[in-house]
């Protein structure tokens, strides 16, 4: 894309779009991404409005996929509480819109809920952070906030558990949420249908745009370099708990508007998206599509999100351990998830040729096929060792 | 409901009757008492199993919910189907978890020691399988066995959940044991500290953690063993055991013994305290605020706490 034929601002705007933080620098991969885009684009045209806002739900998710892949893929830090995030912006979202009602009252909403959402990130990353909490301890947290948010929030069914005019409705939740509207009486438009999948589509494709800036800017190479190894980059002068923070806190943000969505989408909020079957759902998309690649957890989404659907319909009770499989699987075997593995298998073959690429492959597999009969003839594994609990507790 | 603990279990409860009673009269507050003597027991039993792999192995068993929940399951079905005694079927609950805790570490975590966060992200699927796996099997609910022993005398309150304290103890006790006056335990901590020597000096390390891992996951069985006739058999009752075991093992550190027992002594009465007075919930919320306050001012948790108590001691003496 730099190669000086195009306008010097949009240049410099590719520029910042492409660097070694993110998968897909090249030509080829910025005509694939703009095909899919007009295909996504053109999506509510073939199938309908109807289909549309079916799908919109996988681009709403596709968000909150985002935000952990900036903040775990990127950082380091496995946060369990981005649904947390999710949660706290739908809920304060239903309570405001219904509250306020009618049109103004949802376009208020939206920024009030993402910036609750945003502090609610900020004060738990404040303590956490701040707080000398690290590595499985955060993730430990992360989910026990998550796991107290569904025990406070399905025990809201008593009518004094109201806020202005809005029960919160306990297990059952609150329901008859409106289609998201922006504007003022009189002058404004509701979205549902293709409306809000393009408006979907939209906001995630900026956000993933913007992401893409951001991990490829200097704060980018600093939240990998925190990733790599925390210690050096406080040693090379970095304020690493500030760096977290902010990236915790941008990540909450972004959850906050997948959940803001995501209550506009359902019409109803209620607590299952604080339960732990919810908060593993992110990590499995982002563990399937690569989570150190922006696009895998989008991809990764799409892709369980439309098994998921078909579980649903044909086996709902084996949707779960659907899930469960699809994790341990991707860990065990695909560890760096589907996107990288492809970017890995292009490179090697773009690099060698496919006739040589493939007699290279076949060695690569014979050898590691002989070393791990020879491990097992000699009785196990000789190099996997556990840290100690003092190494992992720095 | 037959209790099969034979005449020890028939008197403790008289016992402890006595002994209340005793303390009733000067004055104590039994009611209350009772209460905290139950949480620090639910949070200690919680924990141990989880604070053996994590201390021990510093693996993260994200499916020790579901261990514990396997463990009530075997209790459960063996004492329903099989008629087996409730002390026979517990071991087996235990020693049943224990097996599939040795098959787990063989097969799926022994490739994943050194990648932390990994190993953490496959318990929890092995954790989803294994929830929605007894559901399809077993259905919504099991038919509870009803707990044994009746109230303490002169309570409204069960004995059994008070004998559970003891079996805290005993269980904290024998751990102890285990890991500092037998050869596996030398064996096993010696791998844990430093796994090169060890082998060198002809410790099978390999056997090491997956016996460590065996008895981390047969005491969430035991866990759930000792609770089944508690509790209500659910396949997802092993989610209710995870927030006090992850806020424990946050407090305590990694010392597997120190930290679930100071921990369990600080949080079950904090957590008896909050949810006598304002409800289950606030109860949950103290925990976890104590735990943020705790990791906040001691980032080696009650453990690093010790720690340096001793060391000043020592260096006073």
């Amino acid at each position: 894309m730099t190669d000086g034929r195009l306008p010097s601002r949009l240049d410099g705007i590719a520029r910042k779009l492409n660097g070694p933080n993110t998968l897909g620098n090249s030509k080829a991969f910025w005509l694939a991404f703009a095909v899919g885009m007009v295909g996504m684009i053109a999506y509510p045209l073939v199938r309908g409005s109807y289909a549309a806002g079916q799908t919109s739900l996988f681009l709403v998710y596709g968000l909150l996929a985002l935000s952990l892949s900036l903040i775990w893929g990127y950082t380091g830090i496995l946060s369990f509480g981005q649904v947390a995030f999710f949660g706290i912006a739908g809920y304060t979202y239903a309570i405001v819109s219904l509250n306020l009602g009618g049109a103004f009252g949802q376009t208020v909403a939206l920024p009030v809920a993402v910036g609750v959402a945003t502090l609610a990130a900020f004060v738990l990353g404040y303590f956490m952070f701040y707080g000398g909490v690290k590595n499985v301890y955060v993730a430990i947290l992360t989910l026990v906030v998550t796991l107290v948010l569904e025990t406070f929030m399905a025990q809201t069914a008593g009518s004094e558990w109201a806020i202005g005019s809005v029960q919160l409705g306990g297990f059952n939740g609150i329901p008859g949420i409106r289609n998201f509207a922006l504007g003022v009486e009189g002058a404004s438009f509701s979205l549902s249908g293709s409306g809000f999948y393009w408006f979907v589509l939209t906001l995630l494709l900026v956000a993933y745009l913007g992401s893409r800036i951001l991990v490829n800017s200097r704060f980018g190479y600093t939240l990998v370099a925190i990733r790599e190894d925390a210690e050096r980059t406080t040693m090379l002068g970095y304020n690493v708990k500030r760096v977290k923070l902010a990236v915790f806190t941008l990540s909450g943000a972004l959850a906050g508007l997948s959940g803001v969505l995501y209550a506009t989408w359902g019409n109803y909020m209620d607590p299952s998206v604080f339960t732990i079957v919810f908060a593993t759902i992110p990590i499995v998309w982002v563990t399937l599509g690569g989570r150190e690649s922006l696009l895998g957890g989008i991809v990764g989404t799409i892709i369980i999100e439309r098994l998921r659907l078909w579980f649903s319909v044909n086996a709902s009770e084996f949707a779960i351990v659907f899930v469960g499989v699809i994790l341990m699987t991707t860990v065990l075997l695909v560890p760096r998830g589907i996107l990288p593995g492809i970017r890995d298998g292009y490179v090697f073959f773009s690099e060698h040729g496919i006739r040589k690429g493939i007699e290279r492959g076949r060695g690569t597999i014979q050898t590691r096929i002989q070393a791990r009969l020879e491990s097992v003839g000699v009785g196990g594994s000789e190099t996997e060792t556990p840290p100690s609990s003092e190494a992992v507790r720095e | 409901m037959t209790t099969g603990f034979g005449a020890a279990g028939m008197l403790t409860p008289l016992v402890i009757g006595d002994v209340l009673g005793a303390l009733d009269s000067v004055g104590v507050p039994i009611p209350q008492l009772l209460q905290m003597a139950d949480n620090i027991a639910f949070i200690a039993l919680a924990a141990i199993g989880l604070t053996i792999i994590f201390g021990m192995m510093g693996v993260i068993n994200l499916a020790h919910g579901e261990f514990i929940m396997m463990g009530a399951y075997i209790t459960t079905l063996s004492v329903n189907v099989a008629s087996i005694p409730l002390p026979v079927a517990m071991l087996l609950g235990a020693l049943g978890t224990a097996v599939f805790g040795a098959i787990v570490e063989r097969t799926i975590v022994r490739r994943l020691y050194g990648r932390l966060l990994d190993s953490m992200i496959v318990t929890f699927g092995l954790g989803l399988i294994l929830t929605q796996g007894t559901r399809i099997i077993f259905g919504n609910s099991l038919q509870s066995i009803g707990t044994p022993f009746g109230n303490v005398p002169g309570y409204t309150y069960s004995g059994y959940r008070v004998l559970l304290l003891f079996a805290a103890i005993a269980v904290l006790g024998a751990v102890y044991l285990v890991f500092t006056r037998t050869e596996f335990g030398v064996q096993a901590r010696a791998t844990i500290q430093d796994p090169e020597t060890a082998r060198a000096m002809g410790v099978d390390t390999d056997r090491m953690y997956t016996i460590t891992f065996a008895i981390g996951s047969g005491l969430a069985g035991l866990t759930g063993a000792l609770y089944a006739p508690s509790a209500t058999i659910v396949p997802g009752m092993g989610q209710s055991f995870l927030v006090e075991s992850f806020v424990t093992v946050v407090t305590g550190g990694s010392s597997v013994l120190l930290g679930t027992a100071l921990a369990g002594g600080i949080l079950g009465t904090i957590n008896a305290i909050f949810s006598n007075l304002y409800g289950n919930f606030i109860g949950q919320i103290a925990l976890l605020i104590t735990a943020i306050i705790v990791i906040r001012l001691l980032p080696d948790g009650l453990t690093g706490l010790a720690a340096t108590i001793r060391e000043k001691i020592g260096e006073r003496q």
